[in-house]
């Protein structure tokens, strides 16, 4: 393992102190490993917390920001965060107005937030509305496995729900956008080598030089099935396919998300925009915002995942709101 | 019926083995992790288990209800993932069923484990087959009433427990996970062991060695 760390058992908290030193505009809460806005936002706004492993940055802390969200708990790397944790930013972040908590479709994410809202609910009186992604199509039979992944969505909703929030809607109209959200995207995702998980010192599986595997998750898991590498054109049309099977994008606006797993460069994953883009345009879907980069990663994974989201002009507006965190900013 | 009685400490030095266990083995359990998870499972259970024994050497609570839900609670807060709550969750139940006793016989930890194996259920609506810890844990359970139902010792039910949460644990290797990540694999799962059933299997073979040789 060659890796930019100290010690296997520090990365968590030693990347917790770069990222203080680097973004003043954040304030970390190393006991509990928090990230807060510094400056809290306005009393009677709904607030938002997500949080969910390491090993995915920028997502959720790179997202703490005006816009976006009120706070990241950070858990170990492709760990969920705990209950005391997510406990705490809630009581921090309320403005009287309650809380979102943005939960991604792990199993372990969803039982330590369900967690935390019971505890919540015994002890402090803050209103909380939870939203779980679930916007993978790998899935396919959702019946018999934990159900759709919360992937690349996450990072859209937290940004259009953000903005929806920060105008000062209340939780139920916050919640409800987040629905709405939630089921108008889809995300698909693919990948060339595995992930090296600091604490394993090893990559989480093998993956042959000729063979890529087509629908994984975020956390080096393996995906549904494992292919002969192709060419990006190809790569392109069995992330965009499966995508369209399963949503009709066509007749509204769309905001599309190429996605870096982590260790794929910047020229790769716009060559793959290219295709993807080619491939929706040919489909009939009218992309009207677009994101290429690193937003949700997999730690040292390289690979892309694609996500479609079915916009509307209430969406781009809110899309289009200043938001000024690490991860994203514009407008701001 | 079952013969003799477990004081407290005896139950903490259960969890001393269980912590020594996990950690020793917190490779085999990543690598079984990798297999079909996230690579994370050992070294969950070695940091949880270690927080567990710092709090409890710190001072260890003088009733069974105090000591299981200080351990439910440190797990829940230290591990994270799925297998926090879940065994967090498991000493929470046994914890709220045991009540403020100092001292255990067959039946009442019995009934304890069972409201813990109920907690996990609650928790991670896991059935017989799904590919999880449940499915080594309900027979060391049905292992163990059985065994005290017939006259054996405690100490001789937790063996029969064991070889039942090691035989259900290795039954697991063929199964389709049905709940967790490992499901996101499909027929992928199968010819892995489950790394919750393996763990599980851990702590019901450390509570057979700890009454066995207390």
């Amino acid at each position: 393992m060659k890796k930019l760390i100290n010690s296997p058992e520090n990365v968590l908290a030693d990347a917790l102190a770069g990222v203080a030193a680097a973004h003043p505009d954040v304030r970390v809460d190393f006991t509990n490993r928090i990230i807060y806005r510094a400056t809290p936002k306005a009393d009677g706004k709904v607030a938002l917390i997500s949080g969910g492993g390491s090993g995915h940055e920028p997502l959720h802390g790179g997202f703490v920001g005006p816009g976006m969200l009120d706070a990241a708990c950070a858990g170990e790397v492709f760990t969920s965060p705990t209950p005391d944790q997510m406990q705490e930013a809630t009581k921090v972040v309320d403005r009287g107005a309650g809380v979102l908590h943005i939960v991604k479709n792990y199993t372990g994410d969803v039982m330590n937030f369900e967690m935390a809202g019971e505890l919540a609910a015994a002890e402090s009186g803050v209103e909380v509305a939870t939203i779980v992604t679930d916007d993978d199509v790998a899935v396919q039979d959702s019946t018999w496995t934990a159900g759709r992944r919360g992937v690349g969505v996450t990072v859209l909703l937290e940004k259009i729900v953000g903005a929806a929030a920060e105008e000062g809607r209340d939780l139920a109209a916050v919640h409800a956008l987040a629905t709405k959200v939630n089921e108008s995207g889809r995300s698909m995702g693919m990948a060339l080598t595995s992930c090296t998980v600091p604490a394993a010192g090893k990559p989480t599986f093998d993956l042959p030089d000729d063979q890529m595997e087509i629908g994984i998750g975020i956390h080096g898991e393996p995906g549904r099935h494992r292919v002969p590498l192709a060419p990006a054109s190809e790569i392109a049309q069995q992330l965009v396919e499966p995508i369209l099977a399963d949503l009709d994008f066509t007749g509204s606006p769309a905001i599309v998300m190429l996605n870096g797993m982590g260790a794929s460069p910047l020229i790769e994953l716009y060559l793959m925009y290219g295709e993807v883009a080619k491939l929706l345009e040919k489909a009939g879907v009218k992309i009207a915002r677009n994101l290429v980069g690193n937003y949700i990663t997999s730690l040292d994974m390289a690979g892309c995942s694609v996500t479609v989201l079915k916009a509307d002009d209430e969406i781009l507006k809110l899309w289009d709101a200043p938001v000024n965190t690490a991860g994203l900013r514009w407008g701001a | 019926m079952m013969t003799g009685t477990i004081p407290l400490s005896t139950l903490v030095s259960w969890l001393d083995a269980f912590r020594t266990e996990v950690t020793e083995q917190r490779a085999h359990l990543t690598e079984l992790d990798s297999a079909i998870g996230d690579a994370d499972h050992g070294a969950n259970m070695a940091r949880g288990m270690a927080a567990v024994m710092e709090k409890l050497e710190a001072g260890t609570p003088a009733t069974a209800d105090e000591l299981f839900k200080s351990v439910g609670m440190t797990l829940v807060t230290s591990v994270g993932g799925a297998s926090g709550p879940l065994y967090g969750t498991f000493f929470l139940r046994m914890g709220m069923t045991a009540g403020a006793v100092a001292e255990f016989d067959g039946a009442a930890l019995a009934a304890a484990l069972r409201a813990g194996l109920d907690g996990i259920v609650a928790r991670g609506k896991a059935e017989a087959g799904d590919k999880t810890m449940f499915d080594a844990l309900a027979p060391a359970l049905d292992a163990f009433d059985a065994a005290l139902a017939s006259g054996s010792s405690i100490a001789d039910a937790a063996a029969a427990a064991a070889d039942a949460a090691e035989a259900g644990r290795d039954a697991t290797e063929p199964l389709v996970a049905r709940k967790g990540r490992a499901s996101y694999l499909g027929e992928r799962s199968a010819g892995h062991l489950d790394p919750g059933a393996a763990s599980s299997a851990i702590l019901v073979r450390t509570l057979a060695d700890t009454l066995g040789s207390s």
